[in-house]
């Protein structure tokens, strides 16, 4: 294994552990996409993006660079703060204030000779198709649904069945105090983000009602001395939960209330975190994740085995909670996803048919046969057959035709029928001639 | 790298073979998720004759207001409006509802926060927007006093429910009751 010599220049020896991995198959490595020759040409190529240079961010830039990967963007919108400093190793205190993902690259490019990281202080949102399309992969380490959802969105968007090279598989990691996430979706093949929003659950809102009446854990306590004891006797005008005195008294309130209904567990930290919102970031949860995560980029990138996704599991959860647990699953694909569950059919229209001639159309085609369908345009409702005060409002659109109402050549509606409760038509206009 | 092509294709024998060839024009605005789902849960709505909306915006669908008018129940008489305002993470975030009269009600508060569970901690992605609808409609129905944002009504619906309707009538007139005045919703 002459491998070292692939890499002219700059410390052949950090590389030939990695290259004993990746150009040598294994036990599970596919013949038939393992190439050994090409793979570090490939990798040297192949350009990955990673979204988020925080707690998750900084792992996975580090584990890229040191896996092959030679070009690398990253995206953060964020500044450092000083509480960043004691898991996001590539910050230093003389950094706080800096943007995330400038300080990041440049460190990462200082410590591995040949990677070329370019920074993008900026929001994913920022970025158009374009931008993405550029991509071979594209890696996520973030803490927001939001984000995830729309840079999921974006990527099944952009596949166009024609084109290979528009298929950008991510990958996706998450933490969550002990608990973390690591999964693969290869857009509108496997199941997306959107398909696995049940597995986030929604951070357990206390329950403000019912729970002031019969709490049972100190969390109840003080979010009820939080929210309803502090409006009752509004001790300080403002509650400001950096103020150590505001969390002292909601703590105080908490302690008495558990004592009342003998919960134990209320502490100072407890009520700060509860107030806060807080849940405490761990590095060694992010370390494993981006590990995950970065194990199946280098899967993806080299084919030295296989991945998370294709053909079976495409999710892996860990839990540190009690001693270590991981658990690989497949999370199917719905048929029924807003995002990926079914792309926009071409729907040849006349733009100088009414929008009452494109409705009754639906009635028509074989793979509708809608009765009353409601539709609208993105940022526009042409029609909608409920509720009455819609249908009102929308009705004088029935008699326009579809150039007058602005609706554009390539353009996708959506189609929606109570008749056919769990699926929603999407069909891209295609203007005849 | 990955041979998506290939797996792709294979999935895809079975499915529709007979698509046509989908010419590759400028990408264009398609319609997002929350947008879909709102449109899909507005066009299931079934509101009955006691309840209507409003939309300042039609083509803004995740925004708008919802009048109920009771026709029984001790709010029987009133009309009553709740701004709906519905976020892009919609069906994973509840929709934020808000009473737009101050009114004398346990579950909800004199800013017009609204006490019901499917708005907080029980709101799942598979509920609708009809299923708020109809929890809405149900707390002018049965006011709920082990469940309360307002106290004072909770209790006085609970210790004396009589002096409650009274308090109730009064208050739905734009009176005064224990102090705070509320607004007149009666039509
Ligand atoms: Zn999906």
């Amino acid at each position: 294994m002459a491998s070292s010599e692939v890499h002219p220049g700059s410390e052949p020896s950090r590389w030939a552990y990695l290259d004993r991995v990746r150009t040598r198959p294994g036990p599970f490595t596919n013949p038939d996409m393992f190439n050994a020759e090409g793979v570090v040409a490939a990798m040297e190529k192949m350009k990955v993006l990673v979204i988020g240079a925080g707690g998750l961010g900084c792992e996975l830039l580090k584990n890229l660079a040191l896996s092959g990967f030679k070009n690398i963007h990253v995206i953060d919108m964020d500044t450092i703060d000083i509480s960043n400093l004691n898991r996001q190793f590539l910050f230093r205190q003389a950094d706080v204030g800096s943007s995330k993902a400038e300080v990041a690259a440049r460190f990462v490019e200082k410590r591995v000779k040949g990677v070329k990281i370019t920074p993008h202080n900026n929001k994913i949102q920022d970025f158009d198709e374009d931008f993405y399309m550029q991509f071979q992969l594209v890696v996520c380490g973030l803490d927001s649904i939001e984000a995830r959802r729309w840079i999921n969105a974006t990527l099944v968007n952009m596949v166009d069945e024609d084109v290979e090279d528009s298929y950008k598989p991510l990958i996706d990691g998450g933490t969550e105090g002990f608990k973390g996430q690591a999964r693969v979706i290869i857009p509108t093949v496997t199941s997306c983000i959107e398909c696995q929003l049940d597995m986030h659950a929604p951070r357990a809102a206390v329950p403000l009602c019912t729970l002031a009446s019969i709490p049972r854990q100190p969390e109840h306590c003080i979010e009820w001395a939080h929210v309803i004891a502090w409006d009752q006797e509004k001790p300080f005008p403002q509650l400001d939960k950096d103020d150590p005195e505001h969390i002292t008294w909601l703590y105080q309130k908490a302690l008495l209330r558990a004592r009342e209904f003998n919960i134990p567990g209320v502490t100072y930290s407890l009520t700060q975190g509860v107030v806060k919102n807080i849940i405490p970031a761990i590095a060694a949860t992010n370390s494993v994740i981006a590990a995950a995560c970065c194990n199946e980029a280098l899967k993806i990138a080299s084919n030295c085995a296989p991945f998370l996704g294709l053909p079976d599991d495409n999710y892996m959860m860990y839990s540190g909670n009690d001693s270590i647990y991981t658990y690989t699953f497949r999370h199917e694909k719905k048929d029924d996803c807003p995002v990926c569950g079914q792309l926009a059919r071409d729907l040849p229209v006349d733009p100088a048919w009414t929008l009452r001639e494109l409705v009754d159309s639906f009635a028509a085609r074989p793979e509708a046969q809608l009765k009353k369908p409601s539709v609208r345009g993105e940022g526009k409702t042409l029609y909608m057959q409920s509720p009455a005060s819609l249908e009102a409002q929308t009705r004088p659109n029935l008699d326009k035709t579809l150039a007058e109402l602005g609706l554009e050549d390539g353009q996708e509606i959506g189609v929606t029928d109570p008749a056919f409760a769990t699926v929603v038509f999407k069909f891209r206009l295609r203007f005849k001639q | 790298m990955l041979k998506i092509w290939s797996m792709k294709k294979e999935q895809q024998k079975a499915e529709n073979a007979a698509e046509g060839t989908a010419a590759t024009a400028p990408k264009k605005k398609k319609v997002t998720a929350a947008q879909l789902r709102v449109q899909k849960d507005l066009s299931e709505l079934s509101l009955g004759s006691t309840m209507s909306t409003e939309f300042p915006d039609p083509d803004n669908i995740l925004s708008f207001i919802l009048y109920i008018e009771p026709d029984e129940g001790m709010y029987k008489g009133g009309r009553f409006s709740f701004s709906f305002n519905i976020t892009p993470s919609f069906p994973h975030e509840p929709p934020k509802v808000l009473c737009r009269e101050k009114i004398y009600h346990p579950n909800i508060d004199l800013e017009g926060k609204v006490c019901l569970n499917i708005l907080r901690e029980d709101w799942k992605p598979v509920l609708n927007l009809n299923a708020v609808i109809v929890g809405l409609q149900f707390l002018f129905l049965e006011p709920n006093a082990s469940d309360p944002l307002n106290k004072e009504a909770a209790e006085d619906l609970r210790n004396h429910r009589e002096g409650f309707k009274r308090n109730v009538r009064q208050a739905m007139q734009g009176g005064n009751v224990r102090g705070e005045t509320y607004q007149r919703v009666l039509v």
